[in-house]
C-alpha cells in the first residue's frame, strides 16, 4: 500500500462536453426531487407520488394557472437577464431587488402625477424613460464606486435594496391620500398610464421576456461590448493589457443592467399590479441571481432555470392550499432542489480520483 | 415620553440579535466565507428554539423544569444552526461552489424552514392549542439580574437584560481576542487572507474554514433564538425578524471585521432601527420611514469611506468571497 497519496484526489476538469454536464445536472435534479418527496412525506404524512401531482395541477392545472406561470417566468427571466452581463463581469449585482423597486417607485410616480397634464401615449412613453432611468441611476451609484475606488459591490447593492424598499415605504406613506399607508390601484378608473393590454394581461410581459432574451443573448455573444465584458470577467488586467477602458466597462455593464431592471419594474406596474408596494419584487432580486448563475449566464438556458423555479415555487404553493400548511413549505423544497443543484456543478467542474488499491498511480 | 434611559435598553434590546448575527459573520468571514445565508440561519435558529421549547413544554406540562426548558431550546437552536452552517460548508468548501449564490439558497431555505413550521407547527404535530406561545419557556431565557431595578438608572441601562445578551457581549469579547491575540486566531486571519499561502505554511485550511463557518453559523443562530425568546416573549409570527440578518451583514462592514467594535455599533444600528419611533414627527407619519434608512446609509457610507482611505487593517478579509483549491495556481 502506498500509504501517501491521498484517498481522493481532486483535479480540475477542462472539458466535460455538454451532454455529460446535462446528465449531471438531470441526476440532482432527479436525487434533488426524491429528497423533496421524502421530505414532504415526513412533514405532511402524504404519499410522494400525489404530492408530485398536485405539484404539477397547482402549476399547470389550468389555462389560467398556466398564464399565470408564464407572466411570472417572464418577469423572473426578465430581472435575470438584466443581472446577467454584470456577473459575466464578475460584479455582483445583489441589488435587483433595489433596481427594479426604484423603476417601479418612478412608474408609479409618473402615473399618478403626470396623468392629468399630459396626453395618454406621451405619459407611457415619459414614464418608460422614467423608469429606465432610476433603475439606471441604481445600478450606477454601486458601479461608480466600484469602479472609481473598488469599493465592495456585493454589499453595496445589498444595501442599497433597503434604501430602495424604504422610500418606496417613504413615498407610498406620503402618497396615500387616507393615511392607511397604501396607495391602491392607481387610475383605477380611467385607466390612464396604464399599458395597453396585448391579447390577454399575462401577455405582456411575455412578449418583453421574449425579446429581451434573444436582445441579450446577441449583446453578449456577438457584440463588442458583450466581448469587453467577458474579457472584464476573466481576467481585469488582461483587459487592460489589450486596451479596454475596465471602469468604463463596469459603469456601462452596470447602467445596462440596472436600466433593464428599472423596464422591468416599469412593466410591473403599468402592465400588472398598477400600484406600488414595498414587497412587489417579492426578492426577484434574489431568485434571479440563481437564475442567472445556474444557467451560466446563457440567457436561452435560463429559461429553463427560471421555469424551474417558477414552477416550484407556483406547484408548492398548491400543496400547502390544499393541506391548509403555511406557503413557505414553497421555498424550502425550493431551497433543498438549489442545494443539489448547486452542489452538482462540483461534479462537472472537478474531477475525483480515487486511490487505487494497487500501487498502480493515477495520473 | 422622551427618555433616555428607556431608548438606550431599547436599543441594546434589538442590538443583542444584531451583536449574535455580527459577530458570527465575522468569524465566518475571517475564513474567506462570505456568508450570505446568515439571514436564514438566523431563522433557523429561532425557529428550532421554538420547536425544542414547544415539544418540552407541552410535554412536561405542570412539571415543567426552568433548567431542561433552558436548556432544551438553546440545544436545538445551536443544532439547527449548526446544521445551516454545515450545509453552507460542505456546498462552499468541499465542494467549492459559489458563495454568493449558496448563501441566497441557504437564505430562502431557512427563512421558509422559520416561516414554515412558526405557521403549521401545531397542525403538523396535532397538538390543541390555537398559537403557539412559549411563556414559561420564554420566561427561562427572560431571567437576569433581578435586584436592576433597585439600581435606578444604572441598574435599567447596563442589568436590566437576560443572561442571553450577555452571553452575546462575551461571546464578541473573545472572539475578539481569539482573533487578534490567539495563535488560533493568526491561522483564521491567515486562511482568510491568502488561503495558498496558509496552506504552504502547513494550516489545514479546510478545517479552519469548516469550524469557523459552523462556529459563525451558531453565533448567529442564537441571534435568532434570543429575538424569539426575549424580545418576542416565545411568539412567533411570520417574518416578524424582518431584514435583520442582512443589518448584521451591513454590521460586519461597519465594524471592519471587529467583533469588539460590534459591541457598541450593534447597540448604535438597534437604536437606528428604533429611532423612528422616538422621533418626533407629528402628523407626517412618511418621515419615519427615511428614518429607518439610516442604518443602511450608514452601512453605505462606511463601505465607501473604507475603500477610500484604503488602508490596509480596514480592508475585508483578501479572499473574501472565493473558493480555495490547492490545485489552481
Amino acid at each position: 500500500m502506498n500509504n501517501k497519496t491521498p484517498l481522493i484526489h481532486i483535479t480540475r476538469r477542462m472539458d466535460i462536453g455538454r451532454p455529460r454536464a446535462y446528465t449531471y445536472r438531470a441526476i440532482a435534479i432527479l436525487l434533488a426531487f426524491i429528497v423533496c418527496g421524502i421530505v414532504t412525506m415526513v412533514l405532511t404524512g402524504e404519499n410522494p407520488f400525489d404530492v408530485y401531482k398536485a405539484m404539477f395541477t397547482g402549476a399547470l392545472g389550468s389555462s389560467r394557472k398556466i398564464w399565470a406561470l408564464l407572466q411570472n417566468l417572464a418577469i423572473l427571466l426578465c430581472v435575470g437577464l438584466a443581472l446577467a452581463p454584470a456577473f459575466r463581469m464578475r460584479f455582483w449585482n445583489l441589488g435587483g431587488d433595489g433596481q427594479v423597486l426604484a423603476g417601479c417607485i418612478a412608474a408609479a410616480a409618473c402615473m399618478m402625477f403626470l396623468s392629468d397634464a399630459l396626453p395618454h401615449a406621451l405619459l407611457i412613453v415619459v414614464t418608460l424613460i422614467a423608469s429606465v432611468l432610476s433603475g439606471a441611476l441604481w445600478g450606477f451609484i454601486p458601479a461608480f464606486f466600484k469602479a472609481r475606488w473598488g469599493t465592495n459591490e456585493t454589499l453595496f447593492t445589498l444595501m442599497m435594496n433597503y434604501v430602495a424598499a424604504q422610500l418606496a415605504s417613504f413615498f407610498i406613506t406620503s402618497w396615500s391620500k387616507d393615511g392607511s399607508a397604501k396607495i391602491g390601484i392607481i387610475n383605477q378608473n380611467t385607466q390612464i398610464g396604464w399599458f395597453p393590454e396585448i391579447g390577454n394581461k399575462y401577455m405582456m410581459f411575455i412578449i418583453v421576456a421574449v425579446i429581451l432574451t434573444v436582445l441579450m443573448f446577441i449583446y453578449m455573444r456577438y457584440t463588442k461590448h458583450g466581448y469587453e465584458i467577458s474579457v472584464v470577467g476573466e481576467s481585469e488586467r488582461t483587459a487592460k493589457y489589450i486596451g479596454i477602458k475596465v471602469r468604463k466597462v463596469i459603469i456601462r455593464t452596470m447602467l445596462i443592467s440596472g436600466a433593464i431592471c428599472g423596464l422591468t419594474g416599469f412593466f410591473m406596474v403599468t402592465a400588472k399590479d398598477h400600484t406600488l408596494t414595498t414587497t412587489m419584487v417579492g426578492g426577484r432580486g434574489f431568485t434571479a441571481v440563481i437564475v442567472a448563475w445556474l444557467a451560466k449566464f446563457n440567457p436561452f438556458t435560463m429559461i429553463l432555470t427560471a421555469f424551474l423555479i417558477v414552477f416550484l415555487s407556483q406547484g408548492c404553493n398548491q400543496i400547502t392550499t390544499a393541506l391548509e400548511l403555511d406557503s413557505a413549505f414553497g421555498d424550502i423544497i425550493t431551497g433543498i432542489i438549489l442545494f443539489f443543484i448547486i452542489g452538482s456543478e462540483f461534479f462537472i467542474n472537478y474531477k475525483i480520483h480515487f486511490r487505487k488499491s494497487s500501487k498502480k498511480e493515477v495520473a | 415620553m422622551f427618555n433616555i434611559v428607556t431608548i438606550i435598553q431599547r436599543a441594546v434590546v434589538q442590538g443583542i440579535p444584531l451583536l449574535f448575527g455580527s459577530t458570527g459573520e465575522i468569524m465566518t468571514e475571517k475564513s474567506g466565507n462570505l456568508n450570505l445565508g446568515t439571514a436564514g440561519t438566523m431563522y433557523v435558529g429561532a425557529i428550532c428554539g421554538v420547536i425544542g421549547g414547544f415539544f418540552y413544554e407541552n410535554s412536561a406540562g405542570a412539571a415543567f423544569n426552568p433548567i431542561l426548558g433552558t436548556v432544551i431550546p438553546l440545544l436545538s437552536a445551536i443544532l439547527g444552526s449548526l446544521i445551516m452552517g454545515l450545509i453552507y460548508s460542505f456546498l462552499t468548501i468541499t465542494l467549492r461552489a459559489n458563495q454568493n449564490v449558496t448563501g441566497l439558497a441557504l437564505t430562502t431555505f431557512g427563512v421558509g424552514i422559520g416561516n414554515f413550521f412558526g405557521g403549521s407547527l401545531i397542525k403538523i404535530v396535532g397538538a390543541d392549542v390555537p398559537t403557539i406561545v412559549l411563556s414559561k419557556t420564554s420566561a427561562c431565557f427572560k431571567a437576569g439580574f433581578g435586584f436592576a431595578g433597585d439600581l435606578g438608572w444604572f441598574g435599567e441601562i447596563f442589568l436590566s437584560y437576560s443572561w442571553l445578551a450577555y452571553l452575546a457581549i462575551v461571546i464578541a469579547v473573545l472572539c475578539g481576542f481569539i482573533l487578534r491575540r490567539t495563535r488560533v486566531g493568526l491561522h483564521l486571519r491567515a486562511v482568510g487572507e491568502s488561503p495558498a499561502t496558509a496552506d504552504a505554511a502547513g494550516i489545514s485550511v479546510t478545517k479552519y474554514k469548516y469550524i469557523a463557518t459552523c462556529a459563525g453559523s451558531v453565533i448567529a443562530g442564537l441571534g435568532g433564538l434570543y429575538y424569539i425568546m426575549d424580545y418576542a416573549s416565545g411568539v412567533w409570527s411570520a417574518d416578524a425578524f424582518g431584514d435583520r440578518g442582512w443589518l448584521a451583514i451591513a454590521l460586519v462592514i461597519f465594524t471592519l471585521w471587529r467583533p469588539t467594535t460590534s459591541i457598541w455599533a450593534s447597540i448604535l444600528f438597534g437604536g437606528l432601527y428604533i429611532l423612528h419611533i422616538f422621533i418626533p414627527t407629528g402628523s407626517n407619519l412618511a418621515v419615519k420611514e427615511l428614518y429607518k434608512m439610516l442604518p443602511y446609509v450608514i452601512t453605505i457610507i462606511v463601505l465607501v469611506i473604507s475603500s477610500l482611505r484604503n488602508k490596509r487593517e480596514n480592508q475585508p478579509p483578501a479572499s473574501l468571497g472565493l473558493p480555495y483549491f490547492r490545485e489552481d495556481r
